[in-house]
This record gives structure tokens, sequence and C-alpha cells, in this order.
């Protein structure tokens, strides 16, 4: 008993200093990870009151909540926080910079102050969009889509623009530290084909952070200058082509999904692996599976222009290496079946969500390839199809992945334990409230029901109830786990150095980690996933 | 090894030497990223060529070569003083590397010096595709284009210069306090590639959009 | 591993040879030769971009990793440059 004890006292991360000074001047990518935290949560809060807004709107084909303006600006806001605020960062920025340096045994990130600046130029980005939000608000879709963006809306786009832009380099800076890091910081032992496919996977997503978001923005800076000074670069009416907007845009756009789904790959192999009890099944071509599809991840983006104008040739061309992608996702989600398979599985709660992931990511993954092929695309274009499928990907999978990750890493993080039955309960929630809101979507789609318009015909009406009763539920879930996770970090039961028996680096150091990470840097002598791990 | 006192930690395995490694290695990172952002513009003007060309060629000629002929110059003037300016370093001739990197620096003023006047003489002659925009070519729309991808891409780089006198200058005054030694100089080398980098952008602006016709 | 420390003479002939060949770019860009008067340029800007990359930027005698990632950026410029061009060069009607 007196261990434990001494265990509240133990000198860690969160408890060295307490003053403000100490966590906005940290270099520590611990405490570093946990600002990102507070302020991607907030993100998700305001996205989520914006959907909850305009799915309020939509119980009823008529506009009788919100003028269509606005549900334009409503809709418009949660695509741009989610994004950009919420989806790019939440996974990298908080799981990743908290447990890269953890899991590959070094003792912070290659560059702790540039990491530090990652967070500050975040929310530096943030405050513009917030300006953008209270000076009018934006209503061209998060895809800021010109010529309507550049010339004719009236809404605050510089200030959107200028808030992602700025994001932008927080994104290229993190994946930078990250790559550079896992590079050269490694420990002793720690061999590539020893690397956590967690960090495989940032490895991956890195990379594209680094490539693709340079694209964005500077084409949204193009944008900008449109707007500011008259510089039009695709403005029609001067021979520019607003269709080469569309295809910088996707450029970076159509890789930025997999910024969000590859991190939460890599949550989900490190859940199933701990909670079946055994090696990852086909490790090389899950690690392999991750740069593939970074790589194939930018080659595709022109299946988002099937019917924007672009010639039928190029059509051809990216429908086909869309559907490349499948392989290595299909590869992935074999894996993981096949790691559970006559495993020792538990259905602890982030088993609960990796289980949801394979699930949610299995259908909207399929979807995919329906939106992939051309003459498919043709009748679901700019229909709730996409809408449903893509939030199958965004939502439902890159959302699972990081509440499973949040609830397996948080006695690491926290030093607590979360009450198992609630968190059972919130998994569950979420589950069905996904499946509830997004389900009928795809039928509303399917049956004709364009994107972004604030009425549709009677007809529509039931599988739009449907789809708000989901989001109620849907938003019970996500406030559940934000509650008794506040809750566990007072009473939550201390948590032991590794609760889940699991085998990563970042369970041999304590609860919470001190400061340095490690007392001594680790000596590694064994391959990841090695089970049964001996407690010591 | 002897039993492990937790210290607060930057670098604490890392010698010097592996710092400067890692330290370029960044910077190669961040210049990757630095190429697609450039990369657009010049996609932009790929495309834009393609579908215009005798139009870049008759706006081209509404460029002064003449000042963009001596503003490479300058450049590639600069490219080598910072270059011996890091190989200076790296030998410990402090005094030398301090003027290497003041001569880099009063380059590249004169590389924006330059750079205004001819901005100035531009907007003169209302060839700013902004609202005031009067080209005497033929086909003035999309003469349009040309030059905004002109001020873009030579904007863009502009400013990129200016990062880069504000990095080498702050290096150059690193290398004043003596903070900077030839065991430990990541900053000048740091400066030095960026500013390669910029150079090496210039050089392929330089002939797309000066030398089309 | 001492990062050898470069003859300045090395850098004064990289140096020359950029002049050189900026002076050969504005010559060769008097003469029309048709499409020849791209290809030259580029071709010569690229000798010139090397030439600075690989000596003032050390690319010659850098690690494989660094060598990596000078070409990264590149290669993904040519998937942006290329992939928009399937677009632009198969649209009928041109433009």
């Amino acid at each position: 008993m007196s261990s434990i004890a001494l265990e509240r006292y133990r000198r860690n991360y969160l408890n060295i200093s307490y003053t403000a000074r100490s966590w906005l001047l940290t270099t520590d990518h611990k405490r570093i990870a946990i600002l990102y935290m507070i302020s991607v949560t907030l993100f998700f809060v305001l996205g989520g009151i914006a959907a909850m807004m305009f799915r309020l709107e939509l119980l009823t084909p008529e506009t009788n909540l919100v003028r269509p303006e606005t549900y334009n600006k409503l809709f418009t806001i949660h695509g741009i926080i989610m994004v950009w605020f919420f989806l790019i960062p939440s996974i990298p920025s908080i799981l990743g910079n908290f447990l890269i340096p953890l899991m590959i045994g070094a003792r912070d990130l290659a560059f702790p102050r540039l990491n530090l600046a990652s967070w500050y130029i975040f929310m530096l980005g943030g405050l513009f969009t917030f300006i953008a939000v209270i000076t009018g608000g934006v209503d061209t879709g998060w895809t800021f889509y010109t010529p309507y963006s550049s010339i004719y809306s009236n809404s605050a786009v510089v200030a959107a623009i200028v808030g992602v832009f700025v994001t932008g380099f927080s994104s290229i800076f993190t994946g930078l530290n990250f790559i550079i890091t896992i590079h050269k910081k490694r420990a002793p032992g720690m061999t590539w084909s020893r690397l956590p496919l967690f960090v495989w996977a940032h490895y991956a997503t890195s990379l594209i952070l680094v490539l693709a978001t340079p694209v964005l923005a500077i084409t949204l800076g193009l944008i900008a200058l449109e707007r500011v000074f008259g510089i039009g670069i695709f403005d029609p009416t001067r021979g520019g082509d607003p269709v080469l907007f569309e295809h910088l845009f996707w450029f970076y756009s159509h890789p930025a999904v997999y910024i969000m789904i590859l991190p939460g790959m890599g949550v989900v192999t490190e859940i199933i692996s701990t909670f079946s009890r055994r090696r990852i099944f086909g490790y090389t071509f899950v690690a392999a599976a991750s740069l593939a599809i970074a790589v194939i991840g930018f080659l595709v983006w022109g299946h988002h222009m099937f019917v924007a104008g672009e010639s039928a040739y190029a059509g051809a061309v990216f429908s086909g290496l869309s559907f490349l992608v499948a392989i290595p996702s299909a590869v992935k989600v074999f894996n993981w079946t096949a790691t559970m398979y006559k495993g020792d599985i538990s259905f602890d709660t982030p088993m609960l969500y990796a289980l949801g992931f394979i699930w949610l990511f299995t259908i909207g993954g399929l979807t995919g390839l329906f939106v992939a092929s051309l003459a498919i695309d043709v009748h679901v274009h700019d229909t709730y199809f996409v809408v449903a499928h893509f939030h199958y990907i965004m939502v439902g999978s890159a959302v699972m992945a990081y509440l499973g990750g949040i609830h397996y890493w948080w006695p690491k993080i926290s030093g607590r334990m979360y009450p198992e039955g609630w968190g059972k309960t919130a998994a569950l929630l979420i589950f069905m409230g996904f499946n509830l809101t997004f389900f009928p979507q795809f039928i509303l789609g399917y049956l004709g029901m364009p994107r972004r318009y604030a009425t549709y015909p009677p007809e529509f009406q039931v599988l739009n109830v449907m789809s708000t009763a989901g989001a109620s539920i849907l938003a019970a879930g996500y406030i559940l786990p934000l509650l008794y996770l506040l809750w566990s970090l007072v009473n939550g039961p201390l948590a032991s150095d590794n609760p889940w028996k699991a085998s990563g680096l970042e369970w041999q150091t304590s609860s919470p980690p001190p400061p340095e990470n490690f007392g001594k840097i680790p000596q590694v002598t064994f391959e990841a996933y090695t089970f049964p791990v001996e407690q010591n | 090894m002897a039993q492990s006192v937790a210290k607060p930690v930057e670098h604490l395995e890392l010698g010097e030497r592996e710092d400067i490694e890692l330290n370029s290695l960044g910077m190669w990172v961040y210049l990757a990223s630095e190429i697609m952002f450039f990369g657009v513009l010049f996609t932009a003007y790929i495309v834009y060529r393609h579908a215009y060309p005798q139009v870049f060629a008759e706006a081209s000629k509404f460029l002064d070569t003449r000042i963009g002929s001596i503003n490479t110059l300058l450049l590639l003037s600069s490219s080598f003083t910072v270059a011996l300016g890091v190989n200076a370093t790296q030998r410990g001739e402090r005094r030398l590397s301090l003027m290497l990197l003041a001569i880099t620096v009063i380059l590249g003023l004169g590389f924006l010096g330059l750079k205004f006047l001819e901005y100035s003489h531009e907007i003169e002659n209302n060839l700013f595709p902004g609202g005031s925009f009067n080209y005497p070519g033929t086909n003035p729309d999309q003469a349009k284009l040309f030059f905004s991808l002109y001020f873009v891409m030579t904007g863009m780089h502009a400013l990129h210069m200016v990062v880069g006198i504000a990095f080498v200058s702050t290096v150059g005054f690193l290398t004043w306090q003596q903070w900077i030694t030839p065991q430990r100089y990541a900053p000048v080398e740091l400066a030095a590639l960026f500013w390669h980098f910029v150079d090496i952008v210039w050089i392929f602006i330089f002939p797309l959009l000066y030398l089309v016709a | 591993m001492e990062p050898e420390i470069i003859p300045r003479s090395r850098y004064v002939f990289v140096y020359i040879g950029l002049v050189v060949l900026l002076a050969a770019t504005i010559f060769a860009s008097t003469f029309d030769l048709g499409v020849f008067n791209t290809a030259i340029a580029v071709t010569i800007a690229v000798a010139k971009a090397l030439l600075v990359a690989l000596f003032f930027m050390h690319i010659w005698g850098s690690t494989q990793l660094t060598r990596i990632f000078a070409v990264m950026g590149i290669f993904w410029l040519a998937l942006l440059i290329g992939l928009t061009l399937t677009d632009y060069l198969t649209r009928l009607g041109g433009g």
C-alpha cells in the first residue's frame, strides 16, 4: 500500500511545477501535447455546436431555425474547424507528440522549441479563424472553391484563409519534427523493424504534412491575394482556370484525409495487439502499407473533380489510381483481423473503439470505391452519399481511433484510470449514434439529396429526422468522455505503470512519466509487440 | 554506466557534431516543403504558359531584363559569399566569416533595392494586375495572368529574401558575439542552406519570367 | 564524423561556373531558336541549381539521408506537375 501512496508523490511531468509560465513556455513534448489536447477539444466543441445547429435545421424540409445564408456559414465553419483545428492536429499533435519520444526511447522530440512554436502558431491560426467567425462568418464551404470564394462571396474569406494558412505552418513544423525525431532520436537497439506501428504511421503522416500542406497554404494564399489586390490567378474572366484551383486544393486535401486516418490506424494497431495479446500479424506489411497509403494518396486527387471539368482522360487515370489505395487499406484491415484470430481478446473500452473503427472504416472504405468509380460518381457527386462516405472515414474512423487512443493512454497521460463502465457506455453510444446519423445519409444521397442546402423535398424528411436523432445520441456520446475523464483526474484510481500489460517502451516508464521520460535511456533488445510482458 | 540521475534534457546523449547534422537534416525537410510551396506557382505558370504561349512571350518583353540579370548576378555572388562564410566559420576564421556574412547581407539588400525600383517602374506603367491595370500590348486579359504570376512569384521570393537577410544578419550577430564557434555553427549552416535555396528559386524564376521572348 | 573542410578554391570554381552559365543564358536568349529557347533556358537553370545544391549546399559528400530529403521535394513536385498536366494536356479544345 505504501508504494501506491509513494506513487502519488513521485516526481512526474505534471507535478514538477504548477505555474502558468511552466506550461506556456514548456518545451516538454508531453506538456505540449496537453496544451494541444485542451485547445483541440475546445475547437471540437465549437465545430460540434455548429453541426448540431444545422442538423436541427434539417429536421424539417423548410428553413425555420436559421436563414439559408446562416446555414451556409454554419456548415462552412463546421468544416473548417473540424478539418484543420480538430482532425488534422488531433492524433498527431496530441498522441503523437506525447508518445513518439516515449515509444522510441527518446527524451524529447528532435526540436523541442520548434514543437512549442508549432502550438503557438496553431493557436494564432485558430485566432484568425475565430475572428472570421465573429466578423460575419464564411460561406464558401471548407473547400473555398473559386470563383465564388475569390470574386463573389461577401463573407470573411480572407480572415479564414489567413487562419488556415498560419495553421498550415504548425502542421509542417510538427511533421518535420516527427520525421527528424524518428530518424535520429531512436534509442540504441530500436531499429526500424522494431518501431511500434504507431510510429510508422506517424512517419508516413509526417511526410504528407510536410509535402502537402505548403501546397494548400499558397493556393489559399492566392485567393486572398485575388481578393485583396486583384491578382487573379484563377479568374475565369481573364482566361484563368478555376479548375486549376481545384487541382491544387485537392493535391493537399485528398492526402489530408490520410493525415487524419493514418495516425488513427496507428492507434488501432497498438490497441488491437495489446488487447488480443498477440504480436501484430504481418508487421512488415502493416508498416509498408502506411507508407504506401501516404504515397498513393498523392496520386488520386483528381477523383474529386470528375464532374468539375477535368478531361475525361484525367478522370480515367485518377479513377484507376484511386482504386489502388484500397489495397494497402485492405492489407491493414486483414492484418488486424488476423491478429485477433486465436488471440486472447479482452473487450476493454479502447478495444471497443478499435473494433468500432474497423467496422466504420470498412464501410467508409468500401463506399470510397463507389465514389472513385467514374460512372457512379457522376450520380452521387455532391450528394449526401459523399457526405456520409467521408464522415465514415473522418468522423467514424478517425474520431473513434482518437477516443480509443485517449482511453488507452489515459493512464499514462494522467496517471489515473478512467471509469470502465462509463467508458464502455460512451463507446457504444458513439457507435450507435454515429451509424444512425450517417447511414441514412447514404440512402439520402443515393436518392439524390444534394449536400449544402438548407431545404429539401418533404419526402426526405424521415431519413433526415433519423440522422438528426442520431446526431443527438452522438453528441451525448462525445460529452460523456469529456465529463468522466475530467472526473477521473481527481477521483480515478491511480494507474500502475503498465495497466494493460502492453509491450511498448512507453509502458516501461512510470505513469505519468518523469519530465525526462526515462531515468536512463533504454537499450532495446526485443521486437515490437512481444507478449507476454513480464511485470516488473 | 553509473546509475542515472535524471537531468533535464536536451541533447543529453548527443555530441555537438550530431547536433549540426540533426539541424541541417531538419532544414532539408523544411526545404522540401518550400519546394512544394513555390512548386504550386511554377505549376500554375506551366499550365497558363501552355495555354497562352504567345501572350506570355509578348508580356515578358515588358519586364526589365537588365535589372533581372544584374539581380541574378547579385544573388549568385551572395550564395558564393555565404558559402565561403560557412567555410570560414568551420576554419575558425571569425573576422573573415563576419565580413563574408556582411557582404551577403549587403548583396541581398542590393537585390531588394533593385527589385523595389523595378516594381515601382512597373506599377507606374500600370502593369500591376490590380485596379489600374493597363497593358499596352494585345490580349490584356491573359497578359494579366502573366503579370499576376510575375508579381506573386517574385513577391514570394522577395519575402523569402527578407527572411533570409534577417536570418543571415542574426547569425552574423551571433558570430560577432562569439556565440558561434567552429564546434557550434549549426545556425550559420542553416542560414546558408536557406539562402542557397532562395537563390535556386530565383535561378528558375529569372529565365522563365524574363527570358521567355 | 568531422565534416571535411572544403578548400576555398572549389567555391571559386563553382562561382565562376555559375557566372559563365548566367552569361550563357542571357546570350542564348538574344537568339530566336523557337521551341529550343525554353529548353536551353531551363537546362541552364537546372545546371546552375545543381551547382549550387551539390557544392554550396554540400549535397556532394553528404549523407544518404540528406540526399533523399533533397530529392523528396523535387519528386513530389514532379507528381504535382505531372498529374496536373494529365488533365491540361488532354483537354479537348485546349485551354
